[in-house]
C-alpha cells in the first residue's frame, strides 16, 4: 500500500526526499521574481530618460544644486529636502498619500501629468504609496504656499475642515541634524544618487537653523516640479 | 496516553507559541481598531507622535502578520510536523531559540515602530538590525522544521509540510532581497533600490507575504487541522499535488498587479494581472479540497464549533481569492486601486481566512496539548459568531467606501469638470470608517473571548492534573 504511487514517479520521489523537495521548491519559487524584476534593471525602455534625456538635469561641472531651476530636470534632493523626505517616511505619510499619478483623465485634472519612472529615480526607497486616504502628492509642489503647508501640517482641519489627517505639532519644535544629513547623502551616493563632494560638504550649511517643519515643506514644494513635461508627448 | 505523548514529542514550545499567538491576536486587532477609529475621529491622534496613525499603522500590520500570524504558524507547524512525521522536533534548543528570538523581534517592533524607526516599505518597515535578526531566527526555524522532516519515521512527507516548506523558502527569498538597504545609523537605513525597481521588489515582497506567509503557510494549517478535526482523510491527494505546485509557481508572479497603470512598464503589470486571473484555479483547488474533506460529515458542523471556524475560513478564502483576481483585472483595478476596497479585500483574507483557520487550529491544539475539553464550548461558539459578524461588517463597509471613493474621484458633471473635490470624498467616507471601526471592535471582542476561554481552559487543566493521583505519582 505504501509503495503504491498515486501520482507520478517524480512527485513520489520528491515526497520521499526532503532535500529533493527543497531544491524543487527553490527552483519553482525563483522563476516569477526573476522574470519580472531582473529586466527592469537592464531594459532601456523602463526609464523614460533613456529616450528623453531632457528629463534629467544636465549638470555642468562645478554647478551646485542651487543652480538648478524648476523644470530643469531630475536632480538629487537638497540636504533640506532629503531631511524632509526622511520625516515623510518616519511619520508614515506614504500610508495615506500616493506619489504616483496614473494616466487617466480625472487624475490629470486633479493632480497633473501622469508620473514617470524617471521621476523617482533618486528615491531610495520609492514612495509611490498604495492608498489615497488623502490626495496624491506627486505634483503637490507649488500648488499651495509655504504658509498654507505649515498651518496644514500643524493643524490640518484649520485649513481643510473635512480632513482626517493627524496634527503634526512636534515638527515645528525639532531641528535637523546636519552631521546625520552628511552621512545620509554619502549613503545615497553609494547607492547611485549623483551627489558631488561639494553637495555633501554643504549639507550642514543647507539645513542650519531649519526646523523639521520647514524641511518637510521644502520637500513637499519640490515634488513634481523637477521635470517640465510635454502634454503632447507620449513618454510611455 | 498524554504522558507518553509528552515524552514522544516536544509540545512545551508549541504550548508557548499557542498562547503567545492568542495574545497577539488580541493586541494586534486592538491596535487595528484604534487606528480605524483614528480615521473616523482624528482627535484620537491626541497630537502625539507615538499615537499618530502613520506610526501605529505599521505596528498594526506587523503585529497581526508577524506576531499573531507568525506565532500561529510556528505553533501549528511545530505541532503538526511532529505528529505527521512521528518524531520529536530535531532540536529542542533551536525551537526555544526560535520562540524567544521571534518574541524579542516582536518586542523590538513594538518599541521601534511608534518611535518612527522605519525603512518606509509597507509590511517590511522594521529597520536593518531587526531585519538581520528576523533572517537568523527564520532560518533557524526553517532548519529545525526541515531536519525534523529529514528524521521522520513515515515514508512520505505529508501535504501540510509541503506548504510550510514552500513558505519557508519563499519568505527567505523575499525578506533577504526586499530588505537590502544601506544603513546610515543604528536604526535608520535606505533601500539600495530606487523608484520603479524598488516598487516592483516591494510588491513582489508585499503580495507574497500574503501569498506564502498568509496563504501557503495557512494552507499548511488547513491540510493538517481540517482532516483531523473532521476525522476524515483529505478529499483528493491528486488535487493537492496539482494545486500545491501551481500555487507555489504562480503566486510569485502576482506582485506586479499592485502597480498597474503606474510607471512600472505595462508588460510587467499585465503579466502580473494575467497570472493573477489564472490563480483562481489553484486557489480554489485548496478551498475545494478543504471543504470536500467534509463531504459525508456535514452534520458535524451542527455540533463541532471548532470545525465551523475551519470551514467558514475556507469560504472566506474562496471568496477573497476570487475577489483578488477580479481586482487585478485592469478595468476593475483602475477603480479599486488607491481606495478602501483594497483594505477590505486584505481584511476579508486576514479576518475571514487567516484568523479563522488559525483560531480553529489553535482551539484544536489547546484541547490536545492540555488534554482537556475547552472551558466553555458556548464561548467558542460566541467567538465564532462575533468573528463572522465583525468580519462581514468590516468588509461591507470597505466595499461601499472603496467603490464610492473610486466613483467620486472619476465623476464628471454636465459641464465636463470634476464633480467632487478630494475633501468631499474624504467627508463622504466618515460613516463607513465608523462602521469599519465597529466591525473591527466586534471582531476584537471575539478574540478577547477566545483569550479568556484559553486561559480558563489551561487553568482547568492544570487544576485537574494537580488533583489527579496519577499525575502525583508520576
Amino acid at each position: 500500500m505504501a509503495d503504491q504511487i498515486h501520482s507520478t514517479k517524480f512527485q513520489d520521489k520528491i515526497e520521499r526526499n526532503i532535500f529533493a523537495m527543497l531544491i524543487m521548491l527553490m527552483i519553482v519559487l525563483s522563476v516569477g521574481g526573476i522574470v519580472e524584476i531582473v529586466p527592469l534593471f537592464y531594459l532601456d525602455e523602463t526609464m523614460e530618460h533613456n529616450q528623453n534625456p531632457e528629463i534629467v538635469w544636465d549638470r555642468k561641472d562645478g554647478q551646485s544644486l542651487k543652480d538648478w531651476a524648476p523644470g530643469d530636470g531630475m536632480r538629487p534632493y537638497t540636504a533640506t529636502e532629503l531631511a524632509g523626505r526622511e520625516i515623510y517616511i518616519r511619520e508614515g505619510c506614504y500610508l495615506c498619500h500616493s506619489q504616483m499619478i496614473r494616466p487617466f483623465r480625472d487624475e490629470k485634472e486633479r493632480y497633473g501629468h501622469y508620473s514617470l519612472a524617471s521621476e523617482s529615480m533618486y528615491d531610495h526607497p520609492f514612495q509611490w504609496g498604495s492608498k489615497r486616504t488623502g490626495p496624491d502628492l506627486a505634483r503637490v509642489g507649488g500648488k499651495y504656499s509655504d504658509d498654507w503647508h505649515e498651518r496644514h501640517l500643524i493643524a490640518p482641519r484649520d485649513v481643510v475642515p473635512e480632513s482626517v489627517m493627524p496634527n503634526y505639532p512636534w515638527l515645528a519644535k525639532a531641528g535637523i541634524d546636519g552631521d546625520q544629513m552628511e552621512t545620509t547623502m554619502s549613503a545615497m551616493r553609494m547607492v547611485g544618487v549623483p551627489y558631488t563632494d561639494a553637495d555633501i560638504a554643504g549639507a550642514k550649511e543647507d539645513v542650519k537653523g531649519k526646523t523639521e517643519l520647514q524641511a518637510m515643506v521644502e520637500y513637499l514644494q519640490v515634488l513634481g516640479t523637477m521635470v517640465k513635461l510635454d502634454y503632447n508627448k507620449d513618454y510611455r | 496516553m498524554q504522558a507518553s505523548l509528552d515524552q514522544k514529542y516536544n509540545f512545551e514550545v508549541v504550548k508557548w507559541f499557542t498562547v503567545a499567538s492568542v495574545i497577539y491576536l488580541v493586541v494586534g486587532t486592538l491596535v487595528g481598531v484604534y487606528i480605524a477609529s483614528e480615521l473616523a475621529w482624528p482627535v484620537l491622534n491626541f497630537n502625539t507622535a507615538e499615537l499618530s496613525f502613520g506610526r501605529l499603522r505599521p505596528l498594526h500590520t506587523n503585529a497581526v502578520i508577524f506576531a499573531f500570524g507568525g506565532c500561529a504558524l510556528m505553533a501549528t507547524s511545530f505541532y503538526s510536523v511532529q505528529r505527521t512525521c512521528g518524531v520529536k522536533l530535531w532540536s529542542d534548543k533551536l525551537a526555544w531559540f526560535v520562540f524567544w528570538g521571534w518574541n524579542a523581534i516582536i518586542v523590538s517592533a513594538v518599541i521601534t515602530l511608534p518611535l518612527g524607526m522605519t525603512s518606509g516599505k509597507e509590511y517590511a518597515e522594521l529597520e536593518w538590525p531587526i531585519d538581520i535578526a528576523i533572517a537568523i531566527v527564520w532560518l533557524a526555524y526553517g532548519l529545525n522544521f526541515t531536519m525534523t522532516i529529514a528524521t521522520r519515521k513515515t515514508s512520505h512527507i505529508y501535504v501540510s509540510n509541503w506548504f510550510f516548506l514552500s513558505m519557508i523558502v519563499m519568505i527567505t527569498y523575499l525578506h533577504v532581497v526586499n530588505s537590502l538597504a544601506i544603513p546610515v545609523s543604528a536604526f535608520n537605513s535606505y533601500s539600495v533600490f530606487s523608484g520603479v525597481q524598488d516598487a516592483m521588489i516591494q510588491w513582489w515582497w508585499g503580495h507574497n507575504a500574503v501569498g506564502f506567509y498568509l496563504t501557503a503557510g495557512f494552507l499548511g494549517i488547513m491540510y493538517y487541522f481540517v482532516p483531523k478535526q473532521a476525522g476524515r482523510p483529505v478529499f483528493s491527494y491528486r488535487l493537492s499535488v496539482i494545486h500545491f505546485w501551481a500555487l507555489s509557481f504562480g503566486y510569485v508572479w502576482l506582485g506586479a498587479h499592485h502597480l498597474q497603470y503606474t510607471a512600472l512598464p505595462d508588460w510587467t503589470g499585465s503579466l502580473g494581472a494575467a497570472v493573477s486571473l489564472a490563480m483562481i484555479i489553484p486557489s480554489w483547488g485548496g478551498a475545494v479540497n478543504g471543504m470536500m474533506t467534509l463531504s459525508g460529515a456535514w452534520d458535524k458542523l451542527r455540533t463541532d464549533y471548532v470545525l465551523r471556524f475551519l470551514i467558514i475560513s475556507l469560504a472566506f478564502y474562496a471568496m477573497s481569492t476570487f475577489e483578488g483576481p477580479v481586482m487585478s483585472a485592469k478595468t476593475v483595478n483602475a477603480l479599486s486601486h488607491y481606495t478602501d476596497w483594497t483594505i477590505g479585500h486584505v481584511h476579508s483574507g486576514a479576518l475571514g481566512w487567516v484568523a479563522m483557520v488559525a483560531a480553529g487550529a489553535l482551539y484544536h491544539m489547546v484541547m490536545r496539548l492540555w488534554n482537556t475539553e475547552m472551558y466553555s464550548a458556548k464561548l467558542v461558539n460566541l467567538h465564532f459568531w462575533l468573528a463572522t459578524v465583525g468580519a462581514v461588517i468590516y468588509i461591507i463597509a470597505m466595499w461601499v467606501s472603496g467603490i464610492m471613493q473610486g466613483l467620486m474621484w472619476r465623476d464628471y458633471d454636465e459641464f465636463g469638470t470634476l464633480t467632487y473635490t478630494f475633501a468631499e470624498s474624504v467627508a463622504a467616507m466618515h460613516p463607513y470608517y465608523a462602521m469599519r471601526a465597529v466591525g473591527g471592535m466586534i471582531y476584537w471582542l471575539g478574540g478577547a473571548i477566545m483569550l479568556y476561554n484559553v486561559v480558563m481552559t489551561i487553568r482547568q487543566a492544570s487544576r485537574a492534573s494537580e488533583s489527579s493521583p496519577a499525575a502525583a505519582a508520576a
